[in-house]
Formats: C-alpha cells, structure tokens, sequence
C-alpha cells in the first residue's frame, strides 16, 4: 500500500527551511501559502528520503472566496504520497508558480486548470488553452460560470 | 557536390484520420520526413465532463464515467463509486468485489486486445490480426451483455457493489474464455512478434527512458514498459487485489514493442486473476443498501485504480448535498500524451503514428 505520510511529520520538517509558509496543517494535507510553493515541492522533490519523483495529479477546486489548488505528490521509490495545496485569494488575476521544471507531468494539467478555472501558472512555457478555442471567453468550471457567455 | 538547402514545414494531421484513434490532430513540424517538432491539439470531444457531474446527483454521474474511456468503460465506472464509498463510508458485500474485478480485468483484456490490433492497424496490416483480436473483444463484449445489457457504456457498478448479480450462465461461459484465451494469445504472439516488419517498425523506436517517464507522470502499460514496476494494483491495492497472485511485466528501454509486449504479457496476467477469481467468488449479496439520494458528508475524497490505459483516479469534494461540489477526473490518456513529444521528436513522420498508438489512448478521456 501506498503510506501516505502524515501532513504533521512534513510540517514539522518544513518549518526549519520555510519558517512561517504554511497555513494549515490537516491530517491528510497541507495547505502552504502560495509563493513558496515551488521551493517547497522542490525540497520535497529533492530530499533523498522524500524523494517524491512522481506528480500524480494537479486540480483545482472553486471555493468561490478562493481557489484551491491540490497537488497529490508520490515517491514511486519509497512508495509514499501526499497531498500538498495552495489557495489563491485572488479571483481576477490568480497567479501560481507552475510545475513544469519541477515534474514535466504538470504541463498539460496545468493547461487544463488555465483554460477550465482561469489560473495563471508563472513559469509555465506554453500556457494557452487546451480543450476550448483561443477565443473562448470565460473559465467554464468556475462557480459563478453558467455557461451564459457568448462563445 | 551540392548540398541543397531545405526549409522546415508544417503538416496537420487529423482531426478526422484513422490512425488518430479519434478525433486529435497533431500539426507536425518536418524537415523532409524527420521530424522537428509536434504539437498535439485536443479538445475536439470535450463535453465538460466534469461541469455536468456538479449539476446532477452522485447516482446519475455514473453513467458519465462511462463515456470517458469509452472502450473501458467498466474500468471507469470502479473508481468513481470507490471514491463515493470513501466519502460516504459504504461498504461493499464481497461478491460485489469479486465481480467488480471479475469486470475490470475483462475490460482490460478487451481494452488491450484494442490496443493492440489497432497498433496492428496503425503499421499497415491492414485489420488482418486486428479481426483476430476483435474475435475475442466480442466475446468478451458478449459477457458484459450478459450481465447488463449493454454492449459499449455498461452502467453497471453502483455505490455498495453492482447493479445486477450474474446470470447462471455467465460463470461456464467466462470459465470457457477463460480456458481457451492462453491460446488466442499464443495465437497473436506467433502471428505478430516474430513478424520482421513488426520488429522493424517497433524496435527501437520512441524510446521513453525511465526517468523521463516518471517526470512526465505517465502510467499505466507505457510507464511499465519504460521499466518502472508500478502497478496501483499492487503498490497502491484496492479492492480484493490482495488476494490474487499475479505478476507485474515491465519492459527493458521503454521502445513501442516494448510497450506491445507488455500489454501482451497483461493479458496473460489478468486471465490469471481471472481464474483465480471465478476459483473464491463468493455467494451472498450484489448490493448494499444504499439511498438513492445519497448525501455524504463534507469533505473530500480520491480513489484511484489501474485501468488498462494507466492510473484512473477521481478526486471528490461533497459540500454534503446530493451533487458533488468537485469532481476532478485524473485521466491517464491526457497525461500519458505528454511525453510524446519527447519521444518522436527526430524519428520519421511515420514512427510518429506508430509511437502515437502504441501509448494507447482514448479521445474521449483525453477531452472529457
């Protein structure tokens, strides 16, 4: 089985190279604040016992006062996960650090969050639309999205 | 002598061709016939899947699942109950388990069989071992008829089990396939893996090394053959997985007939559970009792399985009213196309079409 390593036991790991990044500590997750997210999945990325080499899945979820964006992390070597989220307080402009360099997994999933919930990824080296066309206006999975724009 | 000097150009390929499985297109940049560079374009079959599953309830998503991978759709309809059972703490009788993976190994024998005899296809045999392999699909499409009703979208697994128990005749019928499949695979191996042309076109060609295959998170038979033993079915059990002995093939470089071989080798195993299966399927109850207008509590949830194309995993988040708030769908065939790129870049335009159907995927789960 998959161990999924406890949220509490990364935390207390994360907290004497990122002091002060993380916001919530949950039993099956950690939410982190989104600026450091690149430097904190890297250091997950690259420390030998983490060794979380494998992107499983990036999506995001519309909570209407934010967005949040769930990152599930593998080792395939260790055989452990774990879930990593970021929220992102802004709805006009929402602007995340992309996963590409990182895990070239990230690249079409990313698209995907882009052109179905409006997310900006920075960094990202091919950010446009993947399944609607250039001119589409709007993000369809957005909450307050019915579908009532002209397209 | 005289070196001419050539200008790169651009072809389109698809959306409507028979070696894109589909509706895809693929504009590829050509220096001659070698290829630059390629870009896939997607999006021809998106129906927002997962916008539709957030105005109906948990029930009637179901038979959405069943219209990803349309070829599979037994395998797609398992972890979308596994992760509402998650959600909402159901639990399902053991017969129901049995036939849940009774099903999803059907579906991979059918999905793979697939595969392969369109790969067949994509090298030029014209349908010829793709009718042999179709042989078997149908008998297996047979089965699933027997059970459901259906032949293409089956609607069958529901939250607590499956909607239906097996009719009497279904257990001889699968014993039968089950029984003559080795040779049917045999059958195929001796027709195609000693076959020059085969070996020529496949050997070889787009490589997807180890390391780049776990970066790019791709899954399934193309991770495997690139010789990562990852198996959800065994790193990540679920179900009654555990109680089944089986072996994981991987392949050696991670080439197309690598790829070809593993599915092969696939096919082999899932008869394998099968017989074990058919050997402990329990008696007892299908179904548990479950509300039609089921509500879980809030909070999240994600289930994954190992479909015959890679990891199929739903992500769930229940604000605890009868329509899910979220519904993610991690769709193998969209992230397996990710390395594909890297795979045919400086290969020839027709080593593309080939690498492109040996990573095997779904339109309709790449879109949603």
């Amino acid at each position: 089985m998959t161990t999924a390593l406890p949220a509490s036991e990364i935390a207390d790991r994360l907290k004497n190279h990122f002091p002060e990044t993380i916001t919530e500590i949950k039993k099956e997750y950690l939410i982190i604040k989104n600026d450091s997210l690149f430097d904190i999945a890297s250091f997950l990325k690259n420390t030998p016992d983490l060794d979380f080499d494998y992107l499983s899945y990036i999506t995001c979820v519309d909570y209407i006062d934010y967005f949040e964006l769930v990152y599930q992390l593998v080792s395939t070597k260790h055989n452990h996960s774990l879930v990593l989220k970021t929220q992102c307080h802004q709805r006009d402009e929402p602007v995340v650090n992309s996963m590409v360099d990182l895990w070239k997994g990230a690249d079409c999933q990313e698209r995907e969050i882009y052109d179905l919930m409006g997310i900006k990824f920075k960094g990202h080296p091919n950010l446009k639309r993947i399944f609607l066309w250039d001119g589409f206006q709007g993000h369809p999975l957005r909450k307050d999205n019915n579908g009532d724009t002209e397209n | 002598m005289v070196t001419l000097k050539t200008e790169p150009f651009v072809i389109n390929l698809g959306p409507v061709h028979p070696s894109t499985h589909g509706v895809f297109r693929l504009r590829a940049t050509l220096d001659g016939e070698v290829v630059l560079d390629i870009e896939p374009i997607i999006g021809y079959l998106h129906r927002g899947i997962e916008k539709i599953a957030e105005g109906r309830n948990y029930k009637q998503d179901i038979p959405l699942t069943d219209r990803l991978d349309y070829v599979a759709s037994m395998s797609n309809n398992l972890p979308y109950v596994m992760a509402v059972e998650k959600l909402a703490e159901i639990a399902v009788p053991e017969r129901a388990e049995y036939l849940r993976i009774i099903m999803a190994e059907m579906q991979r024998i059918a999905s793979h069989l697939l595969a392969v005899g369109s790969l067949a296809n994509d090298l030029g045999t014209f349908f010829t071992p793709f009718q042999y392999m179709f042989r078997e699909r149908e008998k297996i499409v047979d089965l699933f008829e027997m059970v459901c009703g259906q032949r293409l979208l089956y609607n069958y697994m529901r939250f607590g089990g499956v909607s239906h128990d097996i009719p009497d005749e279904f257990i001889p019928a699968l014993s039968k396939l089950v029984s003559t499949m080795p040779g049917f695979i045999d059958e195929y191996d001796q027709l195609l893996a000693e076959n020059e042309i085969l070996l020529a076109r496949l050997k070889g060609v787009g490589i997807l090394p180890k390391e780049l295959a776990i970066n790019s998170s791709v899954s399934g038979p193309v991770l495997r053959a690139s010789g990562v033993e990852w198996d959800i079915r065994k790193v990540d059990s679920y179900s009654v997985y555990d109680r089944f002995k089986f072996d994981i093939p991987t392949g050696v470089i991670g080439d197309c007939y690598d790829r070809y071989r593993v599915r092969i080798q696939e096919m082999r195993q899932s008869v394998h559970i099968l017989e074990q299966a058919i050997e402990q399927l329990p008696a007892g109850e299908v179904l548990a009792k479950v509300s039609p207008r089921l509500k879980p509590p809030g909070g999240e949830a994600y289930a994954h399985i190992e479909a015959p194309k890679g990891e199929l995993g739903f992500y769930l988040v229940s604000d605890n009213s009868e329509k899910p708030y979220r519904m993610h769908i991690r769709a193998p065939s969209l992230i397996n196309l990710t390395a594909l790129r890297e795979m045919v870049i400086g290969w020839k335009l027709a080593d593309v079409i080939v690498t492109f159907g040996s990573i095997d995927i779904c339109l309709g789960e790449v879109d949603r």
